[in-house]
């Protein structure tokens, strides 16, 4: 940057005058600015010290022998490139043509003979005024310019970071359909899907305030709490509070994450839902055609305090082929030329107008675009249908150890009293517990299954003292949960025990999981009685127990329940 | 100026009147409005009148607000806002937040 103390700088004026008197009174007046001279008799020899010593600023006589002064002009200027090297011209010229001749050619200025020392002084003090501002213009275009590359690289990595964080997991399962603008994937959305240990699948839909650099900076922590908790066997509400507490931790005060997040489960034939600032979701009922609005009930993860946070999540039955359908703002927040928003009525008419549910991304674009003349860069979509559990295929879990240390004799119990039954889950250090036994590796997905369906049998229907006859019917589902929460967050007193006793057993070995319940108990005969699966809402965790694990039983009226897994030899 | 302050008589009440669409671009303007302010008011009213968009950093900034405004003992109300900036408002949740009129 130019200082004011720079602006006597000594220039090197290079005077280009084939007349030797002329060239020495010219050199004494600009001498005696204080400037240095170089001089030239000719065009070339011009163009020659130019090239040598670069001076700042050049006075070309017009009419010179060998190369006259325009072709010099041309020529300085060339090689002068982007610097600003101003050239007076020196002439005796009169008309207009030979002026506008000397300014074609190049020139900055002229300057008519016979010369005024004043008006020179002058003139070349404006020009350096000039070449000076032109150099400061460069200076700071390429300091831009240098910033702009190095912030465009930051981009790309951080754009690099986040599609890998951001739209990973299982979100090529055959059940789920997905569409990202092409210029959205930094856009700030972030989809995240992933199979828990019981092949329950959590997707979540996110969208950050700002896009770029902070988008990804919050992405990263949010997408490892989901799929570590995820795989963990976590349930929403537990994986909420750790996404929310750590956002609000490192997120500055203005940002936060819109997010829904839905837990699906083959085996129950349900969906849970946590929507926090995020449009309307819709649960998609294929068999009536009625799209049920999965509504935000809550403030964006990253907004309230970990004590503040609500994590109340609702359950709706869904039945096979049955769909939930969550879009991000970009859908409903296009807006036309009129600053008219696209909005849920629209969104609505296009559902209604749509004929084939494998086309519905397809038709929401076409309309957008009809609305708006061109398509929004922030438009996310994603769609999770409701399939047979045997139709997908969680991957199998990694495990690093070898083995050779499994511990193979062992019983543990616990018993979790109500502070413990209201907040916590016990599920995924159980399920940890057990896994380091390697013979019940392979059937984690059963074991979780069966663990979690005796706790939530235990929990429910023996210390809530819930009537899972509620949940035949749909609205009778609803007003199950919402018991649930109720008695849940009043509950004083009762229990849970949980025993596990691993015996070697052969070659192989055996697993007893006894859960018991400070609960009434039930009529163990009548419900054994039931054919396995009819397809109904309630019941279905007793046939599901019995499907999943080599032996079943209850006793204590219900208040206990028994179940065995074993394993052969290890390969 | 698109984001207009008036302090009552007893510099108790901040008024701030958001002109246009309330986002990124007013951040520098609406931020000024009540940190640059001798005395902290008691409550503050952020008037959306004339504004009828407002988008998720505008939800921000109403964040940042309310901070500065003392987080959960601050006194700040939202009023005469449109039905467009309502639903915005209501998917957001923010009437848990904000007294939203």
């Amino acid at each position: 940057m130019n200082t004011p103390t720079l602006l006597s700088e000594v220039l090197t004026v290079l005077i280009a005058e084939d007349s030797a008197a002329d060239r020495m009174l010219l050199s004494s007046i600009v001498r005696r600015q204080g400037h240095q001279v170089l001089t030239a008799a000719n065009g070339a020899e011009a163009v020659a010290v130019f090239r040598q010593q670069a001076p700042h600023l050049v006075l070309m006589d017009a009419m010179m022998p060998v190369m006259d002064g325009f072709e010099a002009a041309r020529q300085i200027k060339a090689l002068a490139g982007e610097t600003l090297v101003p050239i007076i011209f020196l002439t005796s010229l009169t008309e207009s043509e030979g002026l506008a001749r000397c300014l074609d050619a190049g020139g900055d200025d002229f300057l008519a003979k016979p010369y005024n020392p004043v008006i020179l002084a002058a003139k070349i003090k404006a020009m350096d005024r000039l070449r000076r501002l032109q150099a400061t213009v460069l200076e700071q275009r390429d300091l831009i310019a240098r910033h702009h590359d190095y912030l465009l690289n930051e981009q790309r990595v951080a754009k690099a970071v986040f599609d890998k964080v951001a739209h990973s997991g299982c979100l090529s399962a055959p059940n789920i359909r997905y569409l990202q603008s092409p210029y959205a994937l930094f856009n700030g959305d972030l989809l995240l899907a992933a199979f828990t240990p019981a092949g329950d699948m959590h997707v979540l839909l996110g969208d950050f305030t700002g896009h770029g650099l902070p988008a990804a900076v919050g992405a990263m922590p949010l997408a490892e709490v989901f799929y570590g908790m995820t795989a963990k066997g976590y349930g929403l509400s537990e994986t909420l509070r750790e996404m929310n507490a750590k956002l609000k931790r490192i997120l500055p005060v203005d940002m936060f994450c819109c997010a829904t997040l839905i837990s699906l489960s083959f085996q129950r034939r349900s969906v849970e839902v946590w929507n926090g600032g995020m449009p309307d979701g819709y649960l998609h009922d294929i068999a009536t055609g009625e799209r049920k609005p999965l509504t935000a009930r809550h403030l964006p993860l990253g907004v309230l305090s970990p004590q503040a946070f609500d994590d109340r999540t609702e359950v709706f039955p869904m039945a096979l082929g049955d769909r939930v359908f969550l879009l991000s703002d970009g859908v409903i927040d296009t807006s036309d030329a009129n600053e008219q928003l696209f909005g849920v009525e629209r969104l609505q008419q296009v559902f209604a107008a749509n004929q084939d549910p494998q086309h519905l991304f397809e038709d929401i674009e076409q309309a957008l675009r009809d609305f708006r003349g061109e398509a929004r860069d922030d438009v996310s979509m994603v769609e999770i249908s409701l399939l047979e559990a045997r139709q997908l295929t969680p991957p199998a879990l990694v495990y690093s150890d070898s083995g050779q240390s499994c511990p193979l004799d062992w019983s543990a119990s616990f018993e979790y009293r109500a502070a413990t039954l209201k907040r916590s889950n016990p599920l995924p250090y159980l399920l940890q517990l057990l896994l380091e036994v390697h013979g019940l590796r392979a059937q984690s997905g059963a074991l979780y299954s069966v663990l979690a369906e005796l706790y939530s049998n235990a929990l429910e229907h023996g210390v809530l003292g819930l009537d899972s006859s509620l949940k035949r019917d749909a609205l009778g589902f609803a007003r199950y949960y919402q018991q649930r929460n109720e008695r849940l967050e009043q509950l004083q007193d009762g229990y849970v025990r949980v025993q596990l006793q691993v015996t070697p057993l052969g070659q192989g070995g055996r697993l007893v999981i006894q859960v018991e319940d400070s609960g009434a108990g039930f009529d163990v005969q009548r419900v054994m009685a039931r054919p396995i699966d009819e397809g109904r809402l309630s019941g279905r965790g007793v046939g599901l127990v019995r499907q999943l694990s080599r032996s079943a039983q209850w006793s204590d009226d219900g208040r206990s329940a028994r179940v065995e897994f074993s394993w052969e030899a290890l390969a | 100026m698109s984001v207009v302050t008036e302090v009552s008589a007893d510099g108790h009440k901040l008024t701030i009147s958001i002109k246009g669409r309330f986002d990124f671009a007013k951040h520098q303007e609406f931020r000024e409005s009540y940190e640059l302010l001798d005395k902290k008011p008691h409550s503050i009213v952020v008037d959306l009148k004339d504004s009828n968009y407002l988008d998720s950093s505008a939800l921000g900034m109403l964040l940042l607000l309310r901070d500065h405004a003392g987080g959960d003992d601050s006194d700040v109300r939202l009023i005469n806002s449109s039905s467009d900036v309502r639903k915005i408002l209501a998917i957001s949740n923010f009437d848990k937040l904000f007294d939203i009129a």
